[in-house]
């Protein structure tokens, strides 16, 4: 009580400074106003996990155009002379059970795993985009039809499909490229479909027509960049799960079959040998987590990055 | 209206039906005319789903119409070449109802306003149109340090301006404003309210101004048209449409607005209209008959034209002898 009075007694008007109203701070605030793509890369540039992964990602697709020919060696005609080296100045990985340099084939091996992820990724997008904008932009009927034959697909196993195309097909790249893909695309037309219809009814579309916008810049500026993140999101995180599958099936057996070379068959040779000779397995083991690894943590950097709401 | 002359929007027996299942239709707007002059706001009051919102944006070319007439200084804006409509879009401007979906989650503010000027090149290099849009976000009390924003990062009233600022941005000269206040907080739809109407005086802009009660429009609106059920009831000079309703329908609006005093409020809460607006069961006919309590047969036979029953007042009613106050 006492010190309450003291405290009333010791501010006097006097004490009181009207402050001017400060517009050096405000000013400063005012940031240049940049575009949606540039001001995500900005957020992404941010994310130091993100663009560790993007540059590991880098690397690797350095090595994998550069690395079979570092050597120089021959990685494909057997050795028996180096049956099994252990890892040396000469072999930096060792060699495998032919004799082969591991490190070349190791390159391959990711080359083939990562382009089959590739293609199969860009077929899942461009058939989903397409499929999913059709069922959007016809509705009704189409849509209907459309729909059903999508549900059919989507509630057959997935793993069961791949395994009968691939018996049915034969051991190939390209069998296992449409066992891959053959389901995979419903997802995103589902997602596709789904946004086009959100986007075609929304308001600011509206507003974009009644300033007198042209159909082609609509596209561009609205449609697009509310669909890009999405479908960017989608391709980060659907590689790593090819890759996966690719390793997965290869190595059971299902997927490529030697004389081929793949990350999935290479840690399947590995594990052969993985008493006596682990750097056979550990190496192509590395490569494929480490790779999917950076994939998940770019594509977590790309959703924060793409959405403005995560914006700091 | 003498000091107005030049209708700029005409409404010519518009009609909007929308396809409902098979075959059927919902008759959304059937046969409505009004005119819009020149720097004046015209108030369109009804109830939720008489379709204000669809007049407004047929009036915009945003939907197609079924049938009727808009011109637009004399020329019907839904024949008009592409040059023509690229003009009048110009020209012509909507601010949303919902201040949320209406603005895109993925452009800066800056880039939402500048939509407009981008189309219609209103400003010579980027210099200048940033100074637009910093002189737009003022205008409508905003600043300068919002325009890196995303729209998600904004309250619903500042959504709500940066909507007006989006329509403003392209000069227009006839802004359609979608019941811009009634997704507000009270005590920001006076703000709201009040920078229209500042806008107006400075920009010598038209309005059209959608609200579902009486209340909202009656400070801003010189004329008021009355809406029920996708037909015009009434139509007249704000004050002579609040001083002499006519329409059995207008007179339940102006009672349904709160009086503060308790012994006039039991008696116009008595008087107010129960019951929900259908179109089911007059489907011919004045389509309020079924809320009202003076139809006679008349009512059911035939649909009420609209009447000059005083000099621009316009009524569609059977029975106004009985109705007067
Ligand atoms: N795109 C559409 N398809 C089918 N019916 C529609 C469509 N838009 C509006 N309607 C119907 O037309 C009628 C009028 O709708 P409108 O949106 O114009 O009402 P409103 O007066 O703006 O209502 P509110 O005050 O709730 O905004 C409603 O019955 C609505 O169901
Ligand atoms: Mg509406």
């Amino acid at each position: 009580m006492a010190q309450a009075k003291n405290t009333a007694e010791a501010l006097r008007p006097e004490d009181f400074v009207i402050l001017r109203e400060r517009s050096a701070p405000s000013d400063l605030l005012v940031r240049e106003p940049v575009g949606y793509w540039k001001d995500a890369w900005r957020r992404l540039r941010r994310n130091k996990v993100a663009m560790t992964s993007l540059v590991v990602l880098g690397l690797f697709l350095i090595m994998i155009i550069i690395g079979p020919y570092l050597r120089g060696y021959d990685y494909i005609t057997a050795a028996p002379q180096y049956k099994n080296a252990d890892m040396s100045a000469q072999f930096w990985l060792g060699a495998d059970a032919l004799g082969r340099d591991l490190f070349s084939r190791l390159w391959v091996g990711t080359r083939v795993s990562f382009v089959i992820a590739i293609v199969c990724t860009a077929v899942q997008v461009v058939v989903g985009c397409l499929y999913g904008s059709v069922m959007a932009y016809f509705g009704g009927i189409v849509d209907e039809i459309m729909m059903r034959i999508l549900e059919v697909i989507t509630a057959i196993p997935s793993l069961l499909i791949t395994i009968l195309i691939m018996i049915a097909l034969g051991n190939s790249a390209f069998s296992l490229l449409v066992a891959l893909c053959i389901a995979s695309w419903c997802p995103t037309a589902r997602v596709v479909r789904g946004q086009i219809m959100q986007l075609r009814e929304s308001e600011y579309v509206m507003a974009a027509e009644a300033m007198g916008e042209r159909p082609m810049r609509i596209i561009l500026r609205h449609l697009l960049p509310n669909i890009m993140g999405i479908l960017i999101l989608d391709v980060a995180t659907s590689i790593p799960g090819y890759i996966f599958q690719e390793a997965g099936l290869s190595f059971i057996g299902l997927g490529l079959q030697t004389p081929a070379i793949s990350l999935g068959l290479l840690i399947s040779n590995g594990q052969a040998v993985m008493n006596s000779h682990v750097n056979q397995l550990i190496f192509p083991a590395a490569v494929l987590c480490i790779m999917v690894l950076a994939f998940n943590l770019l594509g977590d950097g790309l959703r924060n990055a793409l959405d403005p709401k995560f914006r700091k | 209206m003498s000091e107005h002359n030049t209708p700029l929007i005409q409404v010519k027996h518009l009609k909007k039906y929308f396809p409902a299942g098979r075959k059927e239709v919902v008759k959304a707007i059937d046969d409505i005319s009004f005119d819009i002059y020149e720097r004046e706001t015209v108030g369109l009051v009804g109830e939720s789903g008489c379709g204000k919102t669809t007049t407004g944006r047929i009036n915009l070319v945003l939907y197609d119409k079924t049938d009727g007439q808009v011109l637009y200084r004399g020329q019907d804006v839904h024949q008009m070449s592409r040059a023509e409509r690229y003009r009048f879009k110009k020209n012509a401007q909507i601010v949303f109802q919902d201040p949320y979906s209406s603005l895109d989650p993925r452009m800066t503010v800056a880039d939402i306003i500048g939509e407009g000027i981008d189309v219609h090149h209103l400003a010579a290099n980027k210099r200048e149109r940033l100074e637009k849009i910093y002189s737009y976000l003022r205008a409508v009390g905003l600043n300068e340090s919002h325009a890196s924003r995303f729209v998600h990062e904004f309250s619903g009233g500042q959504r709500q301006r940066i909507g007006i600022a989006r329509a403003l941005a392209v000069e227009p000269e006839f802004i359609m404003l979608d019941e811009p206040i009634s997704a507000l907080d009270v005590s920001i739809q006076a703000q709201v309210v009040n920078l229209l109407i500042r806008l107006q005086r400075e920009k010598g802009l038209t309005y059209l101004f959608v609200a579902h009660d009486l209340a909202m429009v009656k400070h801003i609106s010189d004329r008021i048209v009355v809406m029920y059920l996708g037909t015009v009831v009434e139509t007249a000079a704000s004050d002579a449409l609040y001083g002499k309703p006519m329409h059995p329908y207008t007179q339940s609006l102006i009672a349904a607005v709160p009086i503060p005093d308790p012994e006039k409020e039991r008696r116009r809460s008595e008087e107010t209209i129960q019951g929900e607006a259908t179109i089911a069961g007059a489907t011919q006919g004045c389509r309020f008959r079924t809320r009202c309590k003076y139809a006679t047969e008349a009512c059911a036979r035939e649909m009420p034209s609209l009447r000059e029953v005083e000099p621009g007042h316009f009524v569609a009613c059977h029975n106004l002898d009985q109705v007067g106050r």
